[in-house]
């Protein structure tokens, strides 16, 4: 039977629920009584517990890493590229394990669920969460499934800082932080970026200050803007150009404001697909998360003094087209890793893709995270 | 760029001038094999740099540290004094700022180490005469695929070293992997090099 998915790929997948009761200090100060985190998994944890790797997601995406639904071939996971049998990240030898971030819309406890205060949505009133409190989360979580210390834990961009943030808060519980595409804080550049979309959101007449649950409506229109902004900067000006280019959609122009251009075209079509799924309170915190991002500023802006517990060994990639987390924000990284001393291999990949080339099949790439995987999986074997 | 020179005859001569527990930077450190040797042999700690893809990807599948980068845009990840010795072995003569280079490497490192194929050897200056440019073990690329720019002689490396502030510790000189006494820039293929800032 032709399922139309890839044969190396996990297969069907089952999101699962872990609910913790145990009150949590954000770094806000604020408190959560209770939450849930919705999780999946593939692959088997072995009989010692030591080949778990965490996959941190980015802004956008979910614990729906690896793998497809049933009934539903074309719900791929978003890593599904680099996670599965035989591949990158082979859940053969490793147990894989995906989690929806605190605050998220994909299950996990965020501004849609219920306030138990009030008996209604949180809305704007879940707190602004950050990089270190899904650590946080995650750690819990990991102690809910019995793992102490993973083998790896890996992300991209955002995920990426969590893998970082996890190497110095929990040092002795990472062997090893794969760091793809990231940066040790956000430039004031980037900051702006994420300025423009929360405002694009925030100023939507359906925001309603974030409690668009109680009105029958959601800021579409801001979270369309949003996305396109983003979208903007996960592609390089050479892959935009040659995706895109001036191309026209109707071979004219039309002396009018519809779509015309076929980028116009692409990032209208990116900003609907995302309004349709995502909700606009969780990328308010998403994006501040990132802003927030800042572990040298607790040592007078010293990112080596910041890392210095991390015991854990790494490796840091970054892309060369990747204008949104630069490579020198990756070489920052690494300057502060070697002045530690730590273990630490860096790879700058020659991709032409821009931020999203973390996402996509370069053999270079994979190749590499293949190899380094490889080495782990023998020292838990 | 180190493929240079395939059997590493200079392996052992290096080995045998790293303490044990050292740490060692390998400046152009190909697939990593010198830095895992060390590893095995001496239990150092360290890195390597290397900038082509396919090396770094070798550095990763050998468990060598490889941080990927142009040695020629400087060390500027590494701190002045963080290494007991920064190697270069067969590298030197594929740099273009060779001055520049081996400043940086004592910059960061109390000791440099560098390997380059003698030019001087009596192989290299009959095929010379002979009207060609030299191919060996040692230098075994075609005039027009060679990665290497300033190639020298044992000579050459020492006045260069006289003149620039470089204080030469130790020399052993190689052919077909045995020490050579006699008439060096003439019978030693390879020159292996233990230097300091003077």
């Amino acid at each position: 039977m032709d399922t139309g998915i890839a044969p190396r790929s996990v297969g069907i997948v089952t999101p699962q629920t872990a609910k913790f009761t145990e009150p949590l200090r954000l770094s806000s100060g604020a408190v959560i009584d209770a939450y849930e985190l919705v999780y999946e998994t593939y692959g088997r944890l072995n009989a010692d517990r030591s080949n778990a790797v965490l996959v941190c997601h980015a802004l956008n995406a979910s614990h729906h890493v690896a793998g497809h639904y049933a009934g539903d071939p074309a719900s791929a996971g978003w890593w599904d590229n680099m996670i599965g049998p035989g591949k990158p990240l082979d859940t053969e030898r490793f147990f894989v394990i995906g989690v929806n971030n605190l605050g998220g819309c994909h299950g996990s406890t965020g501004p849609q669920s219920t306030n138990p205060a009030t008996g209604k949505p949180w809305g704007a009133d879940f707190p602004v969460v950050t990089v270190e409190d899904w650590v946080a989360t995650q750690a819990r979580l990991a102690d809910r499934l019995g793992i102490r210390q993973f083998a790896a834990v890996m992300g991209g961009s955002l995920g990426a800082m969590q893998a970082l943030a996890w190497s110095y808060h929990f040092p002795d519980r990472v062997r090893h932080a794969i760091v793809i595409a990231c940066a040790p804080n956000l430039s004031a550049q980037n900051i702006a970026f994420n300025e423009v979309a929360r405002q694009a959101i925030i100023t939507d007449p359906d925001f309603h200050e974030g409690h668009y649950y109680g009105y029958a409506t959601r800021p579409t229109r801001g979270l369309r803007v949003a996305r396109m902004i983003g979208h903007i900067t996960y592609l390089s000006d050479d892959e935009m150009a040659s995706k895109f280019g001036r191309q026209l959609k109707n071979g004219k122009l039309g002396y009018s404001f519809e779509t015309e251009f076929e980028i116009e075209s692409y990032l209208r079509h990116q900003g609907r697909k995302f309004s349709d799924y995502f909700d606009a309170n969780t990328y308010l915190r998403i994006t501040k998360a990132l802003d927030y991002f800042d572990p040298a500023s607790a040592h007078g802006g010293n990112l080596a003094a910041a890392l210095a517990p991390a015991r854990a060994h790494f490796l840091v990639v970054s892309f060369t087209t990747d204008w949104r987390f630069s490579s020198q924000r990756s070489r920052e990284i690494v300057k502060a890793l070697l002045d530690n001393r730590c273990e630490v291999s860096y790879a700058e990949i020659n991709a032409p893709h821009g931020h999203d080339a973390f996402l996509l099949e370069d053999p270079r790439y994979h190749r590499l995270v293949a190899a380094y995987f490889d080495r782990v999986g023998r020292e838990v074997e | 760029m180190s493929r240079n020179g395939l059997k590493r005859a200079d392996f052992d001569a290096i080995a045998e001038w790293i303490r044990p527990g050292a740490r060692v930077l390998d400046l152009g450190c190909g697939d990593g094999v010198l830095l895992k040797y060390l590893k095995g042999a001496r239990g150092v700690s360290g890195y390597g740099v290397e900038i082509d893809d396919d090396d770094v990807l070798g550095c990763v599948t050998n468990g060598v540290n490889v941080i990927q980068s142009d040695l020629e845009r400087g060390l500027t990840e590494f701190e002045t004094g963080s290494f007991d010795h920064v190697i270069l072995s067969q590298t030197l003569q594929a740099v273009k700022n060779s001055e520049r280079v081996i400043n940086d490497m004592l910059r960061v490192g109390r000791e440099g180490i560098v390997t380059f194929p003698n030019f001087g050897y009596w192989k290299n200056r009959l095929q010379v005469l002979g009207g060609h440019m030299p191919v060996s073990d040692n230098l075994p690329y075609q005039w027009h695929d060679t990665p290497n720019v300033h190639l020298c002689t044992i000579s050459d490396f020492e006045n260069f070293c006289a003149g620039h502030g470089v204080k030469i510790l130790e020399r052993k000189v190689l052919t077909n992997a045995k020490a050579v006494s006699a008439l060096p820039n003439l019978l030693g293929a390879l020159a292996v090099y233990r230097f300091q800032r003077a």
